[in-house]
């Protein structure tokens, strides 16, 4: 009896690590964000693009409004992919869309919006790139969908026509 | 006089400058236990992305604002979930990995001991 229980306890231990490994197999090693929470929008003092005044998060988004808030940057070429979306979707008038300049030169960001057009009802500047991350973003363009100053989803990577057909849904 | 003058000067030193070393360590320790998300296996403090700068002076203002280590990880949990923390806390989703080197540890031993006394007997 005695003698059955090292190879009983080495077996149990092989299979205990199997389970293990086999389960860590299936986890993904790329960070996958929560896109679904349901987080109330972080609070932080900004600049506002054009005028450069001094602005407070609480003064750009008010209760009882859809917003879009969009991560974007001239020097990043998937912003201008979405940008005819974000216009389009400017058009419609359904949605408040605020735009987050992120690491921008103000001149490079002027020139994109007036090659391009500008959708935003707002423009506040994330010079260093803590706004951004204040809002759980890791990059741009990121877009996040907003009503009563919750975080309803997020949308990282360009705005495409699936998503804006999805955004159409939710805030039917 | 000269003596004392040296000595005072070496105190001034010191005491102006050990409070900034240890807030530089602090800052290293944290950073090095921050994920950057965009990049591949490189913590915060390794990594020279646009992500983990923005990061580092995230870091730097809040042990300004005097947030303590653990209030920092908590901080950016909340934010971007267990992942950004290379040292992960005890829950439900890691307690095997916590749990598991002290169960071989004691197994080990108990099979050792039984041993020993088989031996002995």
């Amino acid at each position: 009896m005695k003698s059955k229980l090292l190879p009983f306890s080495v077996i149990i231990i092989f299979v205990i690590i199997f389970f293990i490994f086999y389960k860590g197999l299936e986890d993904s090693k790329i960070y996958t964000p929560d896109i679904n929470t349901k987080k109330e929008i972080p609070k932080f003092n900004t600049k506002e693009f054009f005028s450069g005044v001094n602005v407070k998060s609480s003064s750009i988004f008010e209760i009882d409004k859809v917003y879009l808030l969009n991560i974007w940057s001239s020097w990043c070429v998937p912003c201008r992919q979405e940008h005819p979306f974000l216009m389009n979707f400017n058009l419609e008038n359904k949605v408040n869309i605020i735009g987050m300049n992120y690491k921008d030169k103000l001149n490079n960001a002027e020139n994109f919006l007036n090659e391009l057009g500008n959708p935003y009802t707002e423009i506040f500047i994330d010079l260093d790139g803590t706004i951004a991350i204040e809002w759980g973003a890791y990059g741009v363009p990121e877009s996040f969908l907003i009503y009563n100053n919750q975080i309803i989803k997020k949308y990282i990577g360009a705005i495409n026509q699936e998503i804006v057909d999805e955004i159409n849904l939710l805030i039917k | 006089m000269k003596v004392l003058k040296f000595f005072l000067i070496v105190i001034l030193f010191f005491t102006s400058s050990a409070p900034k070393a240890d807030e530089a360590d602090k800052r290293n320790k944290i950073t090095k236990n921050l994920r950057c998300l965009v990049c591949q296996g490189q913590s915060i403090y390794d990594s020279d992305s646009e992500f983990a700068n923005s990061m580092k002076i995230l870091v730097d203002r809040k042990i300004d604002e005097g947030f303590t280590e653990m209030e920092i990880y908590e901080y950016f949990q909340k934010k971007y979930g267990e992942w950004i923390l290379y040292d992960p806390n005890l829950n439900k989703n890691t307690y095997i990995l916590w749990f598991m080197p002290l169960l071989i540890f004691f197994l080990g031993g108990a099979i050792i001991l039984k041993k020993l006394k088989k031996k002995h007997n």
